[in-house]
């Protein structure tokens, strides 16, 4: 009996005998490095990031108050041109045009599109399994992993208009779809790519909506329409939300779809990014496409914080359930509390205090 | 207010589980029914199959008039509490409770006047306007219960109803179960796998194993007469002893000791017949002094239950639980004798009771 009891005596008293000094430091360090070699740890990564990411991006804010371009008397002399390139770019037509298409290209691709299609698919399979389930989820991913040059490829040669899948099919030779309906195309092409993360996401989703809670539904004799109403959309409120937010953004700054249409024809399907690249790397006009990235990146700002709105308003109100809950004595079931924290899982909040727990 | 009547009722499984098994059951209108049997017995497959949840393989379900084995749960006229309550947490109480009016589409008046009626008959009123996570568990229950009434079901379907409720709030809703079952007088069936819920609470009780029923009786019926092993091992606090035997004569031999023949066994069994004899602790009259007919042996351990002890007899190496009452308990290693109650022991031949009497004992 001696043996087991020893070992854990030992620690006890080295730490007693070394004092409250270093257990504190222990507490701030857990790994015990110290902080230069805690820094030279990180560095490789900070060098990295400020070479490929900050200076980047602070070049641009540079470049956007200049006249610079690619080559020229410009090239050698940028000159400062203050706010021109942004008044230019505010008042330019095809700016106006190329936002308008990208609106189309968000909403109707990612926001409708993937979300719509990939609950849909969620929804279907949530309770299938087996090769159906597995074959459905393959495809779709397929889709989503395949490289973007690749499956650009793809799409040209099934939209061809001479020798194109598509026509083959539908028994109509010499229908340029790319020519005539190049946004269609665009969007329809982004749903198909883009619909497996939106699907993936949402039958994460769905598999924390209690089972209990959909045959309550069922019960009282609710149809598919009033379950998803009253069920299962606000128990995945949360998940919506990220997801759409996510899905928005990598679409907003898309650019696949210039491996397909190359914004054409006449302009057609130039959304943002391809506009960027077409007047700072093919006109040359470095200091105007800067200028329009920063109007870009202010534009996904405030998508960004919209959704992060709508998410906290739902975190507060989580928020004050679960201190009323508490209020209410610790006797609710447990079900319901691993719920709660399932759910918690998604927030950042959540995993703050988890990433202090592990530090402590 | 309906009779349930199950004929022939057979649920199997994609991948070959048979979780029901040819069932056959009725249950009387207004009588509250317990489905009792250890996990995994299918009690809750019946319960589901009942509520329209699980569609039966073969076999029908009739509540009432109504066959409604094909009907889907909404068009069952059943009410369903499940385990875990599934409250919305989303919504406020009366939301809750009011859900079913809200989908047969009742006006919003309406429905709120229905739910805080039914809400002031389970005394819930007052948290009305709360959400479901600032309610305690035994009002949660009660909201559930509510939004299972609301609509005035024919049939009640508790699944689990006490199992999520810690101990004290167990015993409390279990009283409050039973008066508003009597009270409402709908039929009403619960699954549970703890043998004292079904005892305190049913009128009639089903024990189930592997998908079959193995007793149809009253509480007094199951836990007095076990028609089978399984079911004398499984019904009672402090489990049945049931101890091998032969018979001899007018007497049975078990663990070496010679005790009296149960009467209605008399005339059944034949001499030298192996069977099983059974006794509750609860009708074992301990005596610190020799007494004929009885299970002599050392006291081995005494557990205190509080208003008494179950001590245990080492017979002859075969472990014999008595129930004593309190300031008459024996000391360990102390020489002591269990007399078998007169009526209260029962013999097994073959798993199934031997008696002369018809008791109820499902196919």
């Amino acid at each position: 009996m001696a043996p087991p009891t020893s070992p854990p005596a030992e620690p006890t008293t080295t730490a007693a005998a070394t004092g409250p000094t270093p257990s504190r430091r222990v507490n701030d360090d857990a790994a015990g490095l110290g902080t230069r070699r805690a820094a030279a740890f990180v560095a490789p990564a900070l060098v990295l990031i400020a070479v490929f990411l900050v200076f980047p991006a602070v070049w641009t804010l540079y470049l956007g108050v200049t006249d610079y371009r690619l080559t020229g008397i410009a090239a050698s002399d940028p000159k400062f041109v203050g706010t021109g390139n942004y008044t230019s770019v505010l008042g330019d037509e095809e700016f106006h045009s190329s936002l308008w298409l990208t609106l189309q290209f968000v909403v109707g691709s990612a926001v409708i599109g993937q979300t719509v299609l990939g609950f849909s698919v969620a929804w279907v399979m949530r309770d299938r399994s087996g090769p159906v389930r597995r074959l459905v989820e393959a495809v779709i991913l397929l889709a989503w992993i395949l490289p973007g040059s690749v499956i650009a490829f793809l799409w040209i040669a099934l939209l061809d208009r001479d020798s194109g899948t598509l026509n083959a099919l539908l028994g109509t030779p010499g229908t340029a779809w790319l020519l005539d309906h190049p946004m269609a195309c665009i969007i329809v092409f982004n749903i198909w790519r883009g619909t497996a993360f939106s699907m993936m996401l949402y039958s994460a989703a769905l598999g924390n909506v209690p089972p209990s809670h959909l045959e309550t539904a069922r019960l009282a004799g609710a149809s598919t329409l009033q379950t998803l109403r009253d069920v299962v959309l606000p128990r995945i409120r949360g998940h919506i939300l990220t997801s759409l937010l996510l899905v928005s953004l990598w679409t907003f700054n898309d650019f696949t779809p210039f491996l397909i249409t190359a914004g054409g024809p006449d302009g057609k399907s130039e959304i943002m990014s391809v506009y960027v690249y077409r007047t700072a790397l093919g006109d040359g006009r470095l200091g105007f496409g800067a200028a329009i990235s920063l109007v870009m990146i202010l534009i996904n700002l405030v998508i960004a914080l919209l959704y992060l709105r709508a998410l906290r308003e739902r975190r507060e109100r989580d928020g004050g359930d679960g201190r009323g809950g508490r209020g209410g004595g610790g006797r609710r079931d447990g079900r319901e509390r691993d719920g709660r924290g399932r759910r918690g899982h998604g927030r950042r909040g959540g995993r703050g205090k988890r990433r202090k727990g592990v530090a402590v | 207010m309906a009779v349930i009547t199950l004929s022939g009722l057979t649920k199997v499984y994609p991948g070959g589980v048979r979780a029901l098994d040819a069932l056959d059951l009725e249950i009387a209108d207004g009588e509250f029914f317990a489905l009792l049997g250890p996990s995994g017995c299918g009690k809750t497959t019946l319960l589901r199959t009942v509520a329209g949840l699980e569609t039966a393989t073969a076999g029908s379900v009739r509540i009432g008039e109504t066959d409604v084995t094909r009907l889907p749960p909404g068009r069952r006229d059943v009410g369903m509490v499940f385990q875990d309550y599934a409250l919305f947490p989303h919504m406020s109480v009366t939301d809750n409770i009011a859900y079913p009016l809200r989908i047969k589409k009742a006006a919003k008046n309406e429905r709120h006047a229905a739910a805080a009626d039914v809400a002031a008959e389970l005394g819930l009123d007052g948290l009305l306007a709360r959400r479901p996570s600032e309610l305690s568990g035994g009002q949660q229950q009660r909201v559930a219960l509510a939004r299972a009434m609301v609509a005035r079901p024919q049939v009640f379907l508790l699944d689990e109803p006490l199992s999520n409720l810690d101990a004290r709030l167990r015993l409390e809703a279990r009283t409050f179960l039973k008066k508003l079952q009597r009270e409402l007088g709908v039929t009403t069936v619960f699954v549970t796998h703890d043998q004292a819920e079904a005892l305190a609470m049913a009128d009639r009780i089903a024990v189930m194993e592997a998908g079959r029923i193995r007793q149809i009786g009253t509480p007094a019926e199951v836990f007095r007469r076990p028609a089978n092993l399984f079911v004398a091992a499984f019904i009672g606090s402090t489990p049945m002893n049931l101890v091998d035997a032969r018979v001899r004569g007018e007497q049975v031999e078990a663990a070496g000791v010679l005790l009296p023949l149960p009467e209605e066994a008399r005339g059944l069994v034949t001499d030298g017949q192996a069977v099983v004899y059974g006794v509750r602790p609860d009708y074992l009259d301990y005596s610190p002094s020799p007494v004929d007919g009885s299970f002599s042996g050392r006291v081995a351990v005494v557990e205190n239950l509080g208003s008494s002890s179950l001590v245990t007899l080492d017979v002859e190496g075969v472990l014999i639980h008595a129930l004593v009452g309190e300031g008459s308990e024996p000391e360990p290693d102390e020489h002591g004798w269990a007399v078998p109650r007169a009526g209260r022991a029962l013999l097994y031949s073959d798993g199934d009771l031997v008696n002369g009497n018809d008791v109820t004992v499902a196919a």
